[in-house]
């Protein structure tokens, strides 16, 4: 049939381009992963693209995190990424998927930290909060004040959370469950928070775990969207609201909108760096060492991401709203990098 | 019949019986025409108000800061050698030559801090323009020039009245020492507006100022080129073996069936099949136009191939039985008669496709085009991102001069559709008959 000899045809030159490509080797770089490390990612990315004129500017997608490991774990070739950001460290799971699939060196690069800020609108009144404040309003059983016997939370306000605070309506505007920041923010607040209570520590681990994280559903939370800009938008309309998003998204809108303390440690630069701000995240990018030497210029871009220029102190990175380590842990993490020391599985 | 019924005095009846109904008639008809009026009203309020949003947002992107800095060329700086070897020209420290070019006009500032902030001023993109104007004429070494600077992001958002001056300066992005250096050169006539071609000319950057759609533009163009080369011929071949050679039984019924519904398919649906097939099984190249086009010509082939059979349905009978009956093959008549005749409306069709296809954006990010991608992208299967993703990217940014180019890319993209929509229009009124 003419049909069938047609679609076998263009299959066949499919195929063909298809393997052609594959064996061209590809000569940038190419990076997948976090839409939080992909501001950071892209703006070294340029600067190693211009500073050196012999290799081609990296291509920077962003994909998230758990979709940049299943593309990096993908396997060993010119088709599969080199490099994954990540805005959280790669689980076990993933390692042993890349290990299935030929994957086994893997080079870890801590770039920073970042922060997540609870934020308001300038036009209301700072609220100091604790962790356990923001656990109490947002968790979905809360123990009952009076007995400790764990509920559905009857918050309302924050007043009713914590008498200390204004008498103002719970409305918190944050990340989908998609999001790493979400992750991050479950992890280092939710958990947190709850551990305070004795009718949590009563329950078994896996009990108590649901207990934690689960965030109410009744409309106090409510679920932004991937975009922080957006966040920041719905609270200049909306004085009442909190909204929990990336710190260099308050860091570039100090005009509009301001970071409330937690645990009484306001959300700047320094508490950041130096730890004493609670709730901040390590960064990381994931390097697959087989191709090195394979596509051009990897070697290169990680010494350009590690540098004292990129991610020091004064580095461009740092105007772009990234946390520098400390000063020892920086060092440390350049010379692995140089070294391309791998994760010990 | 009738003649005889109009004597008849049952007509007089009718006749009160209608004109007592009239009012209410009429009114239900006044009534419907607000009804619709309102609509109509309100409908252009809502383009006017995302238009005028869009436009007021947008239109400052298109003029760029510059300031006048006093250039030195100093060849001791660029060229110790003196050889005039295009290498050491091209790595020379240019940002030195901007540096001292600032220093020179504020001799006053010193400190490690302060002098950043001066040459905060500058976009970094000051020093590759420098590279380019001394490899283009070697002659200027040696000569000094006053230039043109490309201003900072904070300069430009400053100067377009985008930053509030009575905040507190821990506030705001730009200091007060560079808001008073900026007013000085302001009042010295050293800072000015330009067209900004950086927009249309460069591809995408992390530094506002720097940032363009020119790699996006070019995404664009070779996504759809693709698009159109597959979905054309295919999409009017089809129509054409369906309309008029095609027996009417029940596998092309099917097919006609299958036809439309691939028309709703969410165009996400193409997106993951473009990745199961393109890529994971013909191993084609991520973040590709070829890969773009090829997913993209399968959401607008079902368009076309039902705008297309409309078009031929238009064309009357009588032109295919004339085309037979004096002597004409099948083919010949198709191809002499009905076809010129109806390819009018099925470019209308098409166009309007491609129209579509050019906005889309979802199919597009299952195949890896949401990507910072710098260098405009040279063919096929370069890597590459378009337009409306670009929109999507930008948008996410937390850099404040990012919203204005949000806005003038919109901007960009809706002129394009105008254009297009617009062409099919034209296309329609000047050249479809209607029998």
């Amino acid at each position: 049939m003419l049909k069938q000899k047609l679609a076998l045809a263009v299959a066949a030159t499919l195929t063909l381009a298809g393997t052609a490509y594959a064996q061209s080797a590809r000569d940038y770089i190419s990076v997948v992963g976090s839409s939080t490390v992909y501001p950071f990612t892209t703006t070294v990315a340029e600067q190693f693209g211009k500073a050196n004129a012999n290799f081609k500017t990296p291509k920077v997608e962003s994909t998230g995190t758990g979709g940049g490991f299943k593309l990096f774990c993908g396997g060993v070739g010119v088709q599969y990424p080199d490099v994954s950001n990540a805005s959280r460290a790669i689980k076990k799971s993933e390692i042993e998927s890349c290990a299935k699939n030929g994957v086994k060196e893997i080079v870890e690069i801590n770039i920073g930290f970042d922060g997540i800020v609870v934020a308001s609108s300038k036009k209301t009144k700072a609220m100091p909060l604790t962790i356990k404040d923001i656990w109490l309003a947002l968790a979905k059983e809360v123990p009952e004040p009076g007995t400790g016997k764990l509920v559905t939370n009857p918050f309302k306000t924050w007043q009713d959370v914590n008498p200390t605070l204004p008498a103002q309506k719970i409305e918190v505007l944050g990340p989908p469950p998609t999001s790493g920041t979400r992750d991050a923010f479950v992890e280092l607040v939710m958990d947190v928070g709850c551990e305070e209570f004795e009718a949590v520590k009563a329950l078994d681990k896996k009990q108590a775990k649901g207990v934690c994280q689960t965030v109410r559903e009744d409309g106090v939370f409510i679920e932004a969207g991937e975009n922080d800009n957006l966040i920041v938008q719905k609270l200049v309309a909306n004085p009442n609201a909190l909204g929990i998003f990336g710190f260099s998204f308050l860091e570039e809108n100090l005009d509009k909108i301001q970071g409330e303390t937690i645990n009484g440690v306001v959300p700047n630069f320094e508490n950041i760096a130096s730890g004493k701000y609670p709730v901040s995240r390590p960064l990381f990018i994931y390097v697959k060492k087989a191709h090195v030497g394979v596509i051009p210029g990897i070697k290169e871009f990680i010494t350009e991401f590690t540098s004292e220029k990129a991610t020091g102190n004064e580095g461009y990175l740092a105007n772009k709203g990234l946390i520098p380590l400390p000063d020892a842990k920086r060092k440390q993490v350049a010379a692995d990098a140089k070294n391309l020391k791998t994760m010990t599985p | 019949m009738n003649k005889t019924a109009s004597s008849n005095p049952l007509q007089r009846d009718i006749k009160t019986i209608v004109n007592a109904g009239l009012v209410r008639r009429h009114a239900a008809e006044r009534r419907f025409r607000w009804y619709g009026l309102i609509a109509v009203t309100l409908g252009l309020a809502f383009v006017v108000l995302m238009f005028g949003n869009i436009i007021s947002k947008g239109y400052p992107a298109f003029w760029q800061t510059y300031i006048q800095v006093p250039i030195q060329f100093d060849p001791a700086v660029i060229d110790p050698e003196g050889k005039r070897d295009s290498q050491a020209l091209q790595s020379a420290d240019y940002a030195a030559l901007v540096r001292t070019g600032m220093r020179r006009m504020f001799p006053a500032v010193e400190g490690r801090m302060e002098l950043r902030a001066l040459y905060g001023l500058v976009s970094s993109a000051g020093a590759l323009d420098l590279q380019k104007r001394v490899l283009q004429n070697p002659d200027l070494i040696g000569t000094e020039q006053t230039i043109w600077l490309l201003a900072s992001a904070n300069v430009d958002t400053l100067i377009k009245g985008n930053i509030d001056r009575s905040l507190d300066e821990t506030l705001r992005p730009i200091k007060d020492d560079q808001i008073g250096w900026v007013d000085r050169l302001q009042s010295a006539g050293q800072i000015e507006k330009q067209f900004n071609t950086i927009l249309f000319n460069s591809g995408d950057s992390r530094e506002p100022e720097q940032a363009g759609i020119r790699g996006a533009l070019m995404g664009s163009f070779y996504t759809l080129l693709v698009t159109f080369l597959l979905s054309f011929p295919i999409g009017v071949a089809t129509a054409v073996y369906l309309e008029e050679f095609a027996p009417k039984n029940r596998w092309t019924d099917l097919i006609e069936v299958n036809i439309n519904n691939l028309a709703a398919v969410p165009s996400i649906v193409f997106g993951l099949l473009g990745l199961a097939v393109f890529i994971n099984f013909f191993g084609l190249p991520r973040s590709a136009p070829l890969v773009g086009g090829l997913v993209l010509s399968l959401m607008t082939l079902p368009v076309i191939i039902i705008a297309g059979r409309a078009a031929l349905t238009s064309v009357p009978p009588s032109i295919r039985e004339a085309a037979l009956g004096i002597g004409a093959s099948k083919l010949q008549m198709v191809g002499h008669h009905v076809l010129p005749l109806a390819m009018p409306g099925m470019l209308t069709g098409s166009i309007i496709g491609m129209a579509r296809a050019l906005g889309e954006s979802a199919p597009l990010l299952m195949i890896g085009m949401v990507a910072f991608i710098v260098d405009v992208p040279k063919g096929l299967t370069d890597p590459a991102t378009v337009l409306p993703v670009q929109i999507y990217l930008w948008s996410d940014l937390p850099e404040r001069a990012f919203v204005e180019r949000t806005s003038a890319a919109i901007m960009v993209l809706l002129a394009f559709m105008i254009v297009m929509n617009g062409l099919a229009i034209i296309l329609r009124k000047r050249f479809e008959r209607r029998w």
